[in-house]
């Protein structure tokens, strides 16, 4: 079992590394990085069976992890890196020129630990079911994780995809939408209510759990357990996780501000005063 | 003019479906996706001899394209297989980010493109799709022009390691390529040496180019003749080769003559060897119902289209 202190501290780090790295930039996607902050922390550190110090596009014998929401990639960087995929340095470069850290992630620079370009949303879930169907042909018993924004779940390909995994019992793959109910135009039920998300997934035939605290370390950890205990059960599993957009800083949370917005000067300090930690800044 | 005897005439798409097949006995880590498309895209043999490794992902290709870009990751190669149509303007932003700037292993195997598609119209009659997909970085773009250079092609794919758009047809057409070929991606067929013009045709415009030639031919025009079967990368110094020699080209393709083949030579060309040279190709016109024969004349992509053309360029000389 993962050791819950360590992650909450690893937590407070990987938030200062988005904070930062789209502050020195002035752009990039605080709010949903910090959103799933948790999540990323808790898969990388204390959930997934992997090897950052030797990756491999294919990654056999190892648990793969798709972003299909690309644009958090400061949270997916801060982590990767922070585990051990490359350089703790190298997220200074973030969003610059001739950086492995573009603003979406991507395989095109060989950046250790990402397995596909995401950005342009709803295609993530079709990957990880095409590389679950890979390991159930290697006999490889290892388990595919992706993450959704609720607002991508817009995308109508999500749902071939949905339909798709069900029908064809995809029970080594575990989806999870990152519920904080918010997207760059305002609430998603503004924009376009997604209705009773629970009840669609249930619909197209997949084992629904709820983690209600997502941005609270042992309940992002139990929902993984609980996720887990439905592998290879036939069925697809989706873990519904609700998140506060912008996690960790007050004034980035309540709001869908903060999506793609960087902080200046002034409110960078301030969302650094609110994470204190015990780990070192790149 | 050199003679292309031919015993019967077959579809391209059989081919695919027969180079699928042996694939299928050969490489253990080829797999196939179709979009509700088995039988016009010949997959059956390799479903029925490889249910394991054949997904039927049922009418939705964008889905079917990211399931491929997948399956590439843990050495599988998935071709997929649909309509041209389907394959390319569909699904263009899933073969943008998740297979070509991913860099994926990922065969995109497209049937029924172009007019020869017939009387289904223009909503299934893609004159687009080469120009999209060799716009892609690093994308592989062959347009074979018979069975067994379809054939061919299929089975030498699987070998390239990258994204590669495989585009055939629906219609009969001479099979008269050798059955034993070896298929080089990005080798130019010079299937016969002249003179006076080059021309350079690809997929069914090869047969009509050949026919073209054996009527110039009788015409006192030495024509030399090349099948593109590889748009992307093209083959440039074979054509550069021939237009020093003949100092004129008609470049056919059943496509629009934007985005075409013919572009693809022009560009080379001007800034090689800036060169008089005609396009046979539709001309910023959507398809419509007919058989292939009435279209294919119809929208000026006959043995006569080429013939014209091969008088007009020699003139520009």
């Amino acid at each position: 079992m993962a050791d819950i202190t360590k992650l909450k501290s690893l937590s407070i780090q990987v938030r200062r590394d988005i904070v930062r790295m789209v502050h020195a930039v002035s752009s990039g996607h605080p709010g949903g990085s910090l959103g799933c902050t948790e999540f990323l922390v808790a898969l990388y550190n204390g959930v997934m069976n992997h090897n950052p110090k030797k990756f491999t596009m294919d990654g056999i014998g190892e648990d793969l992890f798709f972003l299909s929401n690309g644009h958090i990639s400061p949270v997916f960087y801060s982590v990767l890196a922070r585990c051990g995929y490359f350089p703790v340095e190298e997220l200074k470069t973030f969003r610059k020129l001739n950086s492995r850290l573009q603003g979406h992630p991507t395989t095109h620079d060989h950046l250790p630990g990402v397995r596909i370009a995401s950005g342009s949303l709803g295609q993530g879930m079709s990957v990880a079911i095409g590389a679950a169907l890979t390991k159930k042909l290697n006999k490889d018993n290892s388990i595919i994780y992706s993450l959704h924004g609720d607002g991508e779940l817009q995308e109508g390909q999500i749902w071939e995809a949905a339909i798709y995994a069900a029908a064809n019992k995809v029970d080594n793959y575990i989806a999870t939408i990152d519920y904080n109910g918010r997207q760059i135009d305002g609430n998603v039920d503004d924009v376009l209510s997604l209705g009773n998300l629970r009840a669609k997934f249930e619909a197209f035939g997949w084992e629904v759990i709820e983690t209600e605290e997502g941005n609270e370390m042992a309940a992002v950890l139990e929902g993984f357990s609980k996720a887990k205990a439905f592998i290879g059960k036939g069925k697809p599993i989706v873990n519904i996780m609700k998140t506060e957009m912008g996690a960790g800083v007050d004034f980035m949370m309540g709001t869908h501000k903060w999506h793609g917005s960087a902080p200046n000067d002034d409110q960078l300090q301030k969302a650094l005063d609110q994470l204190v930690g015990n780990e070192v800044d790149y | 003019m050199r003679k292309y005897p031919y015993t019967e005439k077959k579809d391209t798409r059989s081919g695919f479906g027969a180079g699928l097949q042996q694939l299928g006995q050969t490489n253990p880590n080829v797999v196939a996706l179709c979009a509700d498309l088995i039988g016009s895209l010949k997959m059956d043999a390799f479903k029925a001899e490889n249910p394991d490794r054949f997904f039927q992902v049922g009418i939705a290709e964008a889905n079917m394209i990211g399931i491929a870009a997948g399956l590439t990751i843990g050495g599988k190669i998935p071709f997929t297989g649909t309509f041209a149509n389907f394959s390319t303007g569909r699904v263009y932003d899933q073969i943008r980010q998740s297979v070509a700037y991913s860099g994926k292993n990922v065969k995109i195997c497209a049937s029924h493109a172009g007019l020869t598609l017939g009387e289904d119209g223009a909503t299934h009659q893609i004159l687009e799709d080469i120009g999209l997909m060799k716009m892609l970085p690093h994308m592989c773009v062959i347009n074979p022009c018979d069975y067994n250079q379809t054939k061919a092609a299929t089975i030498a794919i699987a070998d390239y390691e990258g994204p590669v758009y495989l585009r055939f047809g629906r219609p009969v057409v001479p099979n008269f390529t050798p059955a034993d070929q070896k298929f080089e991606i990005g080798k130019a067929v010079m299937l016969n040496e002249g003179t006076d013009v080059t021309i350079i045709a690809t997929g069914h415009m090869v047969w009509k180019a050949i026919e073209a030639g054996e009527k110039l031919a009788e015409l006192g025009i030495s024509a030399e003749i090349i099948n593109i079967h590889t748009i992307k990368p093209l083959d440039n110094e074979a054509i550069l080769k021939s237009i020093a020699k003949t100092k004129c080209v008609v470049t056919a393709e059943e496509h629009q003559m934007n985005g075409g083949l013919g572009d693809s030579v022009a560009q080379l060309l001007s800034r090689h060897t800036p060169t008089p040279q005609e396009f046979v190709a539709v001309n910023d016109s959507f398809g419509e119902s007919g058989t292939p024969d009435q279209l294919m004349t119809k929208y000026g992509l006959d043995t006569v289209n080429i013939i014209e053309a091969v008088n007009k360029v020699i003139k520009r000389k």
